[in-house]
């Protein structure tokens, strides 16, 4: 059947529950969100309708901008850490016999869907002192006895990795499986060894997926709202932690909401800086 | 790239992935309540506990309703939206495709924290069933993504030919096109089920206070004293996602559901 536009009003009717579901259920509570970020808070948790900017006057503090200055950093790294390491994985896995791909793939998803809660679990216990990873080290003559790797940056930056790579190769992956392989066949006819020619002609043909990749996995990692609290010290936490804490422990929803509504216009306006940058570059 | 050196790069990798596997493993089965590994003693008791212990148990009790209904909802939601995009020109409608995709998108807390302020407000705050709308809200970007990939597989003719034939459009989707769907709704509800019965901040910030699912039950061990137990569930959830994700593959085109190209043009 061709596709045809809606003729009469009953042709809608499909759209009619989606579309309801979706404006109640998200554009209305987005709204909400915004208009609270405005309200007065009262004491107990409660707020009452205003229009105040003092929720985001205290954005102009210095500690709000060691928040965001970090948040913005760590995002950046586990980005680029993900991206070095999943564009060879990806590649390579694109490149393997079916029954292993999905055999990865499976694996690769199962990890993906694990919550938060857990994957700081999993990770506070493997760097803890009793049943950590340096207890193996000492079983091994390696160490003399076990200590406790967190909280510590390098923990945070380990558990954001791990719940961002699999995300990177799956988003990796539709465009490397796409890849023509005559092009990597050419340039090693032509002589390149394999990493010279994944260098040289892989990387490059990849560059705008690698890029639009980057972005995607750092929207992901600034998204990341336990790991930086269960792994890391205060000073590792990131905006996603804050608006959490001030929400839920702190109960101030109005400050919560105004830190929420800043992290959407950061969010978006990297999003769009990027686009923008990419475009002038293709045009170059 | 070499082939030595590309195993050594993948079982690097596997081994990073699986190693907090393996330790959360070796702590499930410490034999008493400590919290060592590598474990001391053998014990498959902490896997009992879950189903034994009447808090963990209701914790699984209320994740596994939640997730059986949000994703039902979430694929309720998707699947006329994704058919009338198909069927239809309608480049406006396009936009709720777009909203369908950001919530998953956004960072999580703030879909959240938009759930909680609307439930506060509307007075319904802490109820059980604004748990299953809000993950069905936050999830129906995955049925919608399958199922959207599902629909461009299909073949217009069939659905012409039937058309022809005189079949009206709901004869049509129920005879034509849903056989041809199905394997996507599957796979759609299947990835919103397993993401559901993970899910934290939004199921913490909705209805946090007033019921514990597993990972705020696990959260809550975590914050007032380890337990074993904590280990054995995130087993049972690693092994339920691998399952599930296996079946998926087992019965359907992952690599295509992922995005690739069908396996038969490959």
């Amino acid at each position: 059947m061709r596709r045809e536009a809606p003729q009469k009003i009953g042709d809608y009717a499909p759209l009619f529950f989606p579309a309801m579901m979706l404006i109640v259920f998200f554009v209305v509570p987005f709204a909400t969100m915004i208009a609270v970020s405005f309200f007065q808070r009262q004491q107990g948790g409660f707020y009452v309708p205003a229009f105040e900017l003092s929720n985001y006057q205290r954005f102009l503090s210095l500690f709000f901008a060691n928040v965001l200055g970090f948040s913005l950093m760590l995002a950046v790294t586990v980005a680029i850490c993900c991206i070095v390491l999943a564009v060879p994985f990806t590649y390579l896995l694109t490149r393997m016999a079916r029954k292993v791909q999905i055999a990865w793939l499976v694996a690769l998803l199962s990890v993906l869907s694990l919550s938060e809660v857990i994957i700081g679990f999993a990770w506070s216990t493997l760097f803890s002192r009793t049943a950590g990873i340096t207890n193996l080290l000492v079983m091994a003559g390696i160490m003399s006895e076990a200590k406790a790797l967190l909280p510590s940056f390098g923990a945070v930056l380990t558990g954001m990795v791990y719940q961002a790579f699999p995300y990177t190769v799956l988003v990796l992956y539709p465009a490397l499986v796409r890849l023509d392989p005559t092009l990597t066949e050419a340039a090693r006819t032509l002589g390149a060894s394999p990493i010279k020619a994944f260098f040289t002609v892989v990387v490059p043909a990849l560059r705008n997926t690698i890029t639009a990749t980057l972005i995607m996995v750092f929207i992901f990692a600034l998204g990341s709202y336990l790991l930086p609290q269960l792994l890391g010290r205060p000073q590792h936490w990131t905006l996603s932690v804050l608006i959490t804490d001030q929400a839920i422990y702190q109960s101030n929803m109005p400050f919560a909401a105004a830190m929420a509504v800043f992290l959407v216009l950061v969010t978006l306006g990297l999003v769009a800086l990027t686009v923008i940058a990419g475009r002038k570059g293709e045009a170059a | 790239m070499t082939g030595a050196l590309s195993k050594v790069y993948f079982f690097l990798i596997g081994l990073f992935l699986a190693l907090p596997m393996i330790v959360v493993a070796g702590v499930s089965v410490n034999a008493k309540q400590t919290l060592a590994f590598p474990p001391k003693g053998f014990s498959l008791s902490w896997y009992g506990e879950i189903f034994l212990n009447p808090e963990w148990r209701n914790a699984l009790l209320a994740s596994l309703t939640l997730a059986i209904l949000s994703a039902a909802l979430a694929v309720a939601i998707a699947l006329p939206l994704a058919w009338f995009l198909w069927r239809r020109i309608a480049p406006w409608a396009n936009i709720f495709q777009l909203l369908g995709i950001a919530p998953f998108t956004l960072p999580p807390v703030i879909t959240a924290l938009g759930l909680l302020t609307f439930w506060a407000t509307t007075g319904f705050y802490g109820q059980p069933w604004t748990a299953v709308v809000s993950h069905a809200i936050f999830f129906v970007t995955l049925p919608l993504v399958t199922l959207s990939l599902g629909f461009t597989a299909i073949d217009r003719s069939l659905v012409e030919a039937a058309a022809t034939m005189g079949a009206d459009d709901k004869t049509i989707f129920r005879t034509v096109v849903l056989p041809l769907i199905l394997p996507y709704i599957v796979s759609g509800y299947a990835f919103a089920f397993v993401l559901s019965l993970n899910e934290y901040i939004v199921a913490y910030m909705t209805v946090g206070f007033t019921m514990e699912t597993l990972p705020i039950k696990i959260f809550n061990a975590l914050r007032y004293g380890y337990t074993p137990t904590m280990a054995s569930v995130t087993i049972l959830f690693v092994a339920t996602a691998a399952v599930i994700f296996s079946l998926v593959a087992r019965f359907g085109d992952l690599p295509k559901l992922l995005g690739a190209m069908s396996s038969d043009d490959t």
